[in-house]
């Protein structure tokens, strides 16, 4: 029986580790996360949950000390931000690389410099390559069900890789919204016990983890890693199903939203979706053929999937909350740019960077990005190819 | 019980012979003393830090450990312990786990002084139930003898070398014992390898033993980078502590106890003498630079002797 309620997005994905009830979750403060542990550790005072809970002193331990807990065969998360993750760059790949499959749940802040505590997905974009599995919301209902699901795909035997549960600073991380959850038992029994096969504490056989591996074998041990990022795609459908079941409410890869018939779609990850589902429902109105396609999974990237989506549309605009320093563009417009010319689509594409360090995403806005397609339709030429949207030039 | 230096060194080893550390070296000494502590039977997780340790004992696809081991990086030894130790912790509550482990983890002065300092601090502030022992040699010697803030006073380092202005290091070691000390816990020590090695092996034994958060540092001379006669290091041990250099002290529950006290202190110079990272200062020119030196060690010696007044036993 689902539970009706009114929640942050912080506090629900907060509700969700209690309902996880995981073993071992170190944690050091960084706005606009910093409410996660401070829920959790309330539970933990008041014996709602038995995990030990470990108050560190920098993001570079929570992270150290969950790889640590990892390995010695706990179910084990942390929860960051922004220069938090920075901090911790150094253990992401080390934990990827160390196969082990932990959470971290992230409320994306852009990074300084200038410092700013607002949204942007500078930190998790810096930590695109580092062998995570990257999973994004768009509102909270969706970070509480993405973290119900995290441990299902990251300790799947196939994948065992950490994953990072992503959702927009301040946006939803501190917006209260009304959101449906599940009841303790019915999340109890979805994520299941953590039975690692190999681990350091386990009485019948030690284990040795992070070894110096030199050229014969580096190489291999890359590659052994690249093949459970393989599988992702794949298992993140299964739980996904059977999460509809429990549930009721349907992920996929992505989210198409009235694409299907659309020559116009734009691209995105997180919060301002919604803002793009209010000026698509607008102009649809109108007769205007726009879709959008928003990202739930972007590491590994579902190219092929995500090109198929697309292949209809004749104009396209990905829209990156960071920057990439490329002068092409973000990370988001590199990735679906390259996975439509690999379908050898014939869509015209743009990449907008907005949205940094928080600034607003209005509806208007969006109708806007959709006019300027139509331009580029209309003059069969996509013009300049990286835009701003919201910035004063 | 009494030691038996016999039985001491029959125990089985727990780190297997076969791995890539240098002939001679401190660290395996240290290593191998430490984990004689361990009762036998009794299980444990070895934590490193980034090292020659690690880098030359754990080398893929072979390891030296007997143990359960985890190397994370180099400066998060004690945050990733803190984490092993947490895992033990909450699967023991939840009744997944029924035996008992042990948590120990290495780290050269480089991880532990330097680089991993604040994950040692917090790692020694929350009082988790582990050893951290470092084996101090006094320089970052994996990466090549750069000095680190355990180097001693004029050393000669390829990032301190002696030249027409330079004479080595112009910085005092920290004295990491006395900070650890500083946190509160339960028990610290310092140690070198002397005599028979009874004060490394019953300062180990209860270190392991004592619960909660425990700090040893152990002097592990480096013969390639103190440039002595390999075979010299006991020798060499011995007249650090005989100087006063290396002075064998206990903290147990914030009380300072002296373990040794030297019958007539020797000069800081039978210790420098045969190491080569000092041969600069026996120019003659270069007598003032012994005496600062000795200076130096009588002030510490002195601001120990009064920290651990009335308390020199075993």
């Amino acid at each position: 029986m689902a539970k009706r309620d009114r929640l942050s997005g912080n506090e629900a994905v907060a509700i969700a580790l209690r309902q996880i009830n995981p073993d071992v979750f170190p944690a050091f403060p960084i706005t606009p996360s910093t409410e996660i542990p401070q829920y959790f550790a309330s539970f933990a005072a008041n014996g709602e949950v038995d995990t030990e809970f470990i108050p560190v002193e920098s993001e570079h331990s929570s992270m150290s000390a969950a790889i640590g807990a990892s390995a010695a065969g706990a179910r084990a998360l942390t929860a960051t931000s922004s220069c938090g993750l920075a901090y911790m760059w150094e253990e992401l790949y080390i934990a990827a690389s160390n196969r082990l499959p932990l959470a971290l749940a992230l409320v994306n802040r852009a990074l300084s410099g200038p410092i700013n505590i607002n949204c942007d997905h500078s930190d998790s974009m810096g930590a695109r390559d580092s062998g995570w599995i990257q999973v994004y919301a768009e509102n909270n209902q969706e970070a509480y069900d993405n973290m119900v699901q995290a441990f299902r795909i990251s300790e799947h035997n196939d994948v065992r890789l950490p994953i990072m549960i992503c959702q927009d600073g301040f946006i939803t991380s501190h917006a209260v919204e009304n959101i449906e959850l599940l009841e303790d038992e019915e999340v109890k029994g979805f994520v299941g016990a953590y039975e690692p096969e190999n681990y350091l504490l386990n009485p019948e056989c030690p284990m040795a983890v992070g070894p110096y591996s030199v050229t014969d074998y580096y190489m291999e041990a890359k590659r052994n890693q690249a093949e459970g990022t393989r599988h992702v795609e794949r298992v993140m459908l299964e739980v996904a199903e059977e999460f509809e079941k429990l549930s009721g409410r349907a992920y996929g890869l992505f989210e198409a939203y009235r694409l299907e018939d659309a020559d116009r779609a734009v691209v995105m990850i997180g919060s301002a979706a919604g803002t793009t589902k209010d000026a698509i429902d607008k102009l649809r109105e109108k007769g205007e053929k726009v879709g959008l396609l928003k990202i739930r999974l972007f590491r590994p990237f579902p190219a092929d999937a995500i090109a198929e989506a697309l292949k209809n549309v004749k104009a396209v605009a990905v829209m990156d909350r960071a920057e990439g320093y490329t002068n092409q563009g973000g990370p988001l417009g590199a990735d679906v740019m390259s996975a439509l010319f690999r379908a050898r689509s014939s869509a015209l594409a743009v990449n907008i960077v907005y949205g940094l360090g928080g600034r607003d995403v209005r509806v208007e806005d969006m109708e806007q990005v959709f006019a300027e397609l139509k331009t580029i339709i209309d003059n069969n030429d996509a013009g300049e190819t990286y835009r701003y949207m919201g910035v004063r030039e | 019980m009494a030691y038996n230096f016999k039985e001491t060194m029959n125990k089985p080893e727990r780190l297997a012979p076969g791995h890539r550390m240098c002939a001679g070296c401190g660290g395996t000494i240290a290593v191998r003393n430490v984990l004689r502590g361990l009762h036998e039977g009794d299980k444990a997780v070895i934590g490193n830090a980034t090292g020659c340790l690690e880098v030359s004992t754990f080398t893929y696809p072979y390891t030296s450990w007997e143990d359960s081991y985890i190397h994370n990086a180099f400066e998060n030894a004690g945050a990733t312990m803190s984490g092993v130790e947490g895992a033990y912790k909450a699967l023991k509550r939840k009744g997944k786990l029924s035996e008992n482990f042990k948590f120990i983890t290495f780290g050269g002065d480089g991880g532990t002084y330097d680089i991993g300092f604040q994950s040692l601090s917090g790692a020694m502030e929350r009082n988790h139930d582990m050893v951290y022992v470092c084996y101090d040699n006094g320089a970052y010697m994996n990466t090549g003898i750069q000095r680190s803030s355990a180097t001693p006073m004029y050393a000669d380092t390829t990032t301190t070398p002696v030249g027409s202005q330079s004479d080595g290091k112009p910085q005092n070691r920290k004295d990491l014992a006395a900070i650890i000390a500083a946190h509160d816990v339960p028990y610290v020590a310092q140690t070198t390898f002397i005599q028979n090695f009874k004060d490394l092996h019953i300062k180990s034994e209860k270190a392991i033993y004592t619960p909660g958060a425990a700090f040893l540092n152990i002097m592990a001379p480096c013969p390639r980078g103190w440039r002595y006669n390999t075979p010299d290091i006991m020798e060499i041990c011995k007249l650090a502590v005989e100087t006063c250099y290396w002075p064998l002290f206990e903290v147990v529950e914030g009380k300072w106890i002296l373990n040794y006290e030297p019958k007539s202190k020797k000069p800081i110079e039978d210790f420098l003498k045969p190491q080569g990272r000092f041969k600069h200062l026996f120019k003659k020119e270069n007598e003032y630079l012994l005496e600062a030196f000795q200076k130096e060690v009588d002030r510490r010696w002195e601001e120990l002797l009064f920290r651990c007044s009335g308390t020199v036993n075993r």
